[in-house]
Parts: C-alpha cells; sequence; structure tokens
C-alpha cells in the first residue's frame, strides 16, 4: 500500500480504548458522547469512527458513526448518536454509557465525504444527517471563518433541531411535519425553489448532502435542477443503521 | 481480541446459530436493502446502455442491451456484505457470468478495473472475478434492478464487500498491474474479503 500512501501517517484503524469525558443530549433521540483518545489523530471533518461493543463472553457488535467535532480540539472526538429503536449499539449508548466509561473505538476512516477547505460551500442536511456536516461547520467557524459557507437543514419538527444553539445566521432551517409557532422561515421538503438562491449564491462551489437515501436523492436532483454539477456533489447516505 | 469488555454491554440482538455462521465479523443482519451511494444517481437508459471489455485483452467485447439480453442467464442466490457492516442473507440475483463475457477475450493481464456510468471505479483481480464468483446482473429475486440499485445492470461479487459490486457497469478494463479504484483509493481495503475483515487500508 505504499503508493497510495507516500506520506508516512500514524496508522488509523487500530482500535483503541478510548475514555467518555462528557456526554449531552441534543434531542430527545440524539445524544453526543465525548471521548478522550489515548491515540487521537487529526481527521478531515466528515470522517468517521467506528465503535465496538464487547459483552463479557466476547460477543460483539459494531457500528460506524460520524464525528461531530472539529479536529482542532486535539485529544478527543465528539460522536453524535441517534437511537435506534431496534438497534443494538445505539441503544446502549444512550442508555448505558456514562461519563467515565471505557469505549472501544478506532479511526478515523475514508476520505471522499471529507472537507478539505475547498470553498464556497453548501451543506445539506436531514435529520441527523447533519452531524458530518457540524464537523465542518465547527471546523470552518475555527479555522476560516470567512470562508463562504451556508447550510441548509432540514427536521420534522420544533425538539428535533439538533446543535440547535450553534445554527447561527449561515443555517437555514425547514420544518417539514411542524413548525414552531409564529415561525416565519422555510417549511416543507428541501427543494429546488429553496436550493435556488444558494446555487446562485455558492455558485461554482462543492455541495455535502447527507441524510437517508430518499432525502439524499430528493435534495441532490432539487440542487441538479438549480444547475449544480452533479460532479461537485458528495452524497453520504445512511441505511437502517443502529 | 483485547479482552476489553464494555461495561454493562450483553448483546441483546444476537442471532440464532446458522443465521450467526452467515455473517463474517463485525457484520449484522439487516432485512432490507440500504443505499449507498457516493454521489448522485445515474439514470442510464437501456437503449443508452453498452457493456464493454477492454483494455490488456486480445480482443475486446461490447453489448448493448439487447445483445446482452441473449447470453446465458443465471440466477445466483446469495448473501451479500457491505463494507459499513450490514449483511442481507439469502436473496438471489439475475444475471451473466464473468465467465461468459471473458470467453474468447483473451486477457493479458491478471487485475481489472471496473468501470462504471456516473464515473465509479472499483479494482479486482481477474481471479476474484472468474471460477463463477462474479456476474453482470439486471434483476434482484426476479425484478429489474432500481436505478438506486444500480439498474440497468450492476457487476455482483459477493465473496468481497458490496463496494466491489458496481452499480451501473460500463465495463471492464483488463490490465497488467493493480490500480485502486475509487474507494480503494479514498481508505477502503486494496481486496476487501469479508471474512477477514479487509474494510480499511490498514486491515
Amino acid at each position: 500500500m505504499e503508493r497510495l500512501t507516500p506520506v508516512a501517517q500514524r496508522a488509523p484503524g487500530q482500535w483503541q480504548i478510548g475514555t467518555v469525558v462528557a456526554t449531552r443530549n441534543e434531542t430527545p433521540s440524539v445524544r453526543t458522547i465525548r471521548i478522550a483518545l489515548p491515540m487521537w489523530m487529526a481527521f478531515l471533518p466528515g470522517q468517521h469512527y467506528e465503535v465496538r461493543l464487547t459483552a463479557p463472553d466476547g460477543y460483539s457488535a459494531q457500528r460506524s458513526y460520524s464525528v461531530a467535532s472539529s479536529p482542532s480540539e486535539e485529544g478527543v472526538i465528539e460522536l453524535t448518536v441517534e437511537r435506534l429503536e431496534d438497534g443494538e449499539v445505539s441503544p446502549y449508548l444512550h442508555d448505558v454509557l456514562m461519563d467515565g466509561d471505557e469505549l472501544e473505538v478506532r479511526g478515523p476512516f475514508t476520505s471522499y465525504f471529507v472537507w478539505r477547505g475547498e470553498s464556497p460551500v453548501l451543506l445539506v442536511g436531514g435529520g441527523s444527517g447533519v452531524v458530518p456536516l457540524m464537523s465542518i461547520l465547527r471546523h470552518r467557524r475555527v479555522t476560516m471563518p470567512e470562508l463562504p459557507m451556508r447550510l441548509v437543514y432540514s427536521v420534522r419538527r420544533p425538539g428535533d433541531e439538533i446543535f440547535r444553539d450553534e445554527l447561527a445566521p449561515e443555517t437555514e432551517l425547514t420544518y417539514t411535519k411542524e413548525a414552531p409557532r409564529g415561525w416565519s422561515g422555510h417549511t416543507g421538503r428541501i427543494d429546488k425553489a429553496m436550493l435556488a438562491p444558494l446555487a446562485v449564491e455558492l455558485a461554482g462551489g462543492l455541495a455535502f448532502v447527507c441524510g437517508t437515501n430518499g432525502f439524499v436523492e430528493a435534495a441532490t436532483t432539487a440542487l441538479m435542477d438549480d444547475g449544480w454539477p452533479g460532479e461537485r456533489i458528495r452524497t453520504e447516505r445512511f441505511g437502517p443503521s443502529g | 481480541m483485547s479482552g476489553f469488555v464494555s461495561r454493562g454491554f450483553t448483546g441483546r440482538r444476537r442471532e440464532p446459530a446458522d443465521i450467526a455462521a452467515r455473517l463474517p465479523p463485525g457484520q449484522y443482519l439487516e432485512t432490507g436493502w440500504p443505499v449507498l451511494t457516493a454521489g448522485p444517481t445515474p439514470h442510464v437508459e437501456e437503449g443508452d446502455w453498452r457493456l464493454k471489455v477492454d483494455g490488456m485483452v486480445h480482443n475486446t467485447r461490447e453489448w448493448t442491451w439487447q445483445e446482452f439480453g441473449e447470453l446465458p442467464f443465471e440466477t445466483v442466490p446469495t448473501d451479500i456484505h457491505c463494507v459499513t457492516k450490514w449483511s442481507k442473507l439469502g436473496t438471489s440475483f439475475g444475471g451473466v457470468s464473468l465467465d461468459t463475457l471473458l470467453e474468447g477475450v483473451e486477457p493479458q493481464g491478471a487485475y481489472t478495473i471496473v468501470y462504471s456510468y456516473g464515473g465509479y471505479t472499483t479494482n479486482l483481480e481477474l481471479e476474484d472475478l472468474t471460477g463463477g464468483k462474479a456476474w453482470v446482473v439486471t434483476e434482484n429475486e426476479g425484478d429489474a434492478l432500481s436505478a438506486e440499485h444500480g439498474g440497468p445492470a450492476r457487476l455482483l461479487v459477493p465473496h468481497l464487500y458490496f463496494w466491489k459490486s458496481a452499480k451501473w457497469i460500463a465495463g471492464i478494463r483488463v490490465m497488467d498491474h493493480e490500480e485502486p479504484g475509487f474507494w480503494e483509493s479514498n481508505g477502503y481495503h486494496i481486496r476487501g474479503d469479508p471474512w477477514k475483515e479487509q474494510r480499511y487500508w490498514s486491515d
């Protein structure tokens, strides 16, 4: 593999035992877990880590989760996890895991759905699809706040907004099922009309779209209908996982 | 195994032994069929579709949709394993064996790059494509493959992680050296054997 990785890198991918240093409920079904890592390495916003749970008899279960924090926070990662009712790993991360617990993880992985400082940038997220986008947004706020970047974020109803306190003027929120009282912003699913002004404002840029497959299909189709080139759209789709 | 135990974890979704035996390490059972695609979904009309075998071969081949439909068709019952950790058991595909497609081609190299409409690529050793191990399929469980699952035609290489089973296949290029494809350049393993858990470069 040497010719793929000409620069010596600190091998990602080794399992390591992190320590949970904080947890935070973002919504009733979404929790952020802050983990201190003994073998932390710089990652690219958008990359993911794997989590492995092991029972006393050796049975284990693994899942992948996007990092929500910025790589400018050295030594730690934050994973923001939606609780899936019939899942095996996410219910543990929500209901059992506490501050001070150890958690086995490895990463960071894959370098396609990642932001390397390209500009301008349009982020389009549905539900917990906002998680890797928040890593990008947070990193931009720390490293190059003047860089043009916008987030369009689709949630079902009030109370579903993950990272609500951090949603600044660069973000346009839309409520698909029910809007807050007195809401004057977007409602309904992300469509061509909603994205059209941003396709103009951010022309020539790179788009990151993350959500369920249905969300990603609809959002990328709308964006391409607005003239955004398909080759400048990166997508991450999550299927059922838990 | 590190001997590490996750406090309070017992594993509540264990599968029966016969199912568990069909799940490669680190995989879990998925009953749906999640869609994972990097980038927008290409929509390829059957009338525009061509399949090629080219590169370092004595005889290049090319089929239209209609010509492809006249080749010997096989039904392939199989399990599939995605690197993102889900496995789908007991599904079936319908299509044409790579052994049929490579007949008379006389490859001059041991490696291939499979390329797709939309620009996706993945690398495979010829050995992983021959001997009844790989197909170009147009059906899943008796129905035409939908565009989001790679229709009109995709590669099927079920003994490797499913990113190798390129959607929207346009051709197979034979080469004399190994060249990483799209995901293999972006962090996934060069071969991707699920039973060896070859997920990433470092595996």
